[in-house]
């Protein structure tokens, strides 16, 4: 298990997997934000929360289509399949290198971010917590999707209509844990509800998606 | 005699057509005595006026729009644990009608919306959680279409109705959590002290059983295409064999 996760982090970085990529998008979005909703302050500061959820999700899914495919087309998923270790091990180590490679960056990123949206002070603490502990379960419902379009041509679209619907719990709370550490509320509950949703999933999701890959390597 | 029996495709068949003319008039019967019913036999609402008229409309297709969901939600478990492929196809005949009862709904609450709330939509919990489950038939959709394997998209398709059950109900009350909500509770629930009152109640039981025969009769209907179209393909495939 440990060599499959070295393995991944060092293609990851190596061999231009997109390491960088997320991390760029979600700079551009954020940088586009401004331009969009005016440089008012007080606007970007009620809205940077939200908005810097929304760059973690979007940076999250543009990474999704390379988690799989690559293995995919070389032909590893299927030795990586007749492989001892059980298929649902290994997509969980999948989600793994995806959280650390894309996940991790994206948690580190945004306080530098929030600076540009004018974050209030209180915010940075819990935006931090709450992607810290939200990104985990985008990482894993996006390698469910990642396994259902694998063998697809034109997959990318697709898998982003499958599982956007499916973040939309996520977001909700971690977006509102966010919020409301900004406006300097308590953030128990939206907090609670998104350490049980990250921990439902990553404890569920990877039988689902061995389910999946097993139909899909069939 | 048993359920499994119509797991056959050619008995699923037989017995469909012979049901399909009595599902079709029963429904068309109920739907149109409901509506006419509803429409101009009711008193207006003191406060809403004419405008309550619509949820003759509104409700049933809300009500089909999730049962529609949970039946393929069945279909697709009966897939998984016993292979039938009729069930399959039923699921899959099932989305476009259940999309379109959610469009329904949606859109005439924004019609009813318009003049009662002055918004064509709000952010409220039921109509948010309607809209997710838009994008969830959308993406099921989505999904059979881009898959060329049939039982494969079978497959597919099978489970991620039975996840998206779960982030569905995770979504509901998720959104519950996130805002407060303007649309009104129950139109009938066993709790009586919520309900609509009588005189609209009784037109509209009659077309919430229409809805739900159109709805099959629909479903029998698309199956049955599903399964043609299906041998359609074997006997193409397997004449280019012979040739």
């Amino acid at each position: 298990m440990m060599a499959l996760l070295i393995r991944d982090l060092r293609l990851a970085v190596r061999a231009g997997g997109g390491f960088g990529l997320g991390l760029a998008f979600f700079l551009i979005v954020t940088v586009l934000v401004p331009f969009a909703v005016g440089p008012q302050s007080d606007l970007l500061a009620r809205i940077a929360p939200g908005v810097l959820w929304l760059g973690a999700l979007l940076s999250c899914l543009l990474s999704l289509d390379r988690l799989l495919a690559l293995d995919w087309e070389d032909g590893s998923l299927d030795l990586l399949a007749t492989a001892p270790l059980p298929l649902e091990a290994v997509i969980s180590i999948k989600a793994l290198a995806h959280w650390i490679t894309t996940g991790l960056p994206l948690v580190l990123a945004a306080p530098l971010l929030g600076v540009l949206l004018n974050l209030p002070l209180d915010g940075y603490r819990w935006l931090v917590v709450s992607l810290l502990l939200g990104t985990p379960a985008l990482s894993v419902i996006g390698t469910f999707g990642a396994a259902l379009t694998v063998g697809l041509k034109r997959g990318g679209l697709l898998l982003s209509l499958l599982v956007m619907p499916l973040y939309v719990p996520t977001l909700i709370f971690g977006a509102e844990a966010a919020r409301r550490g900004a406006m300097g509320m308590g953030v128990e509950t939206p907090l609670l509800m998104l350490a049980g949703i990250s921990a439902g999933v990553i404890a569920l999701m990877p039988f689902a998606s061995a389910a999946v890959l097993r139909i899909n390597l069939r | 005699m048993s359920i499994w029996e119509y797991a056959n495709p050619r008995k699923f068949l037989q017995s469909s057509e012979r049901v399909m003319p009595v599902l079709w008039l029963s429904s068309g019967v109920l739907i149109s005595v409901g509506l006419i019913w509803g429409f101009f036999f009711t008193p207006d609402d003191y406060r809403q006026g004419s405008t309550v008229k619509i949820i003759f409309l509104h409700v049933p297709a809300a009500l089909m729009a999730i049962n529609a969901w949970f039946m393929m939600l069945v279909a697709s478990l009966i897939w998984v644990v016993r292979r039938h492929h009729v069930s399959a196809l039923a699921a899959k005949a099932a989305a476009p009608v259940g999309i379109v009862m959610t469009l329904i709904a949606l859109a005439t609450g924004a019609i009813w919306g318009q003049p009662m709330w002055g918004t064509w939509w709000a952010w409220d919990p039921r109509l948010t959680s309607f809209l997710v489950l838009f994008l969830f038939y959308l993406g099921y959709i989505a999904l059979w279409e881009a898959i060329d394997n049939p039982d494969t998209a079978a497959d597919l398709t099978a489970i991620l109705c039975l996840v998206g059950t779960v982030f569905a109900v995770l979504s509901r009350y998720a959104v519950n959590f996130w805002n407060q909500g303007l649309h009104q509770g129950a139109s009938l629930s066993l709790d009586e002290k919520e309900n609509v009152a009588d005189a609209f109640s009784n037109p509209l039981y009659v077309c919430m059983a229409g809805f739900a025969l159109f709805f099959l009769a629909l479903v029998f209907y698309r199956t049955g295409t599903e399964i043609r179209a299906r041998r359609i393909k074997a006997l193409l495939a397997r004449q280019r064999q012979e040739a």
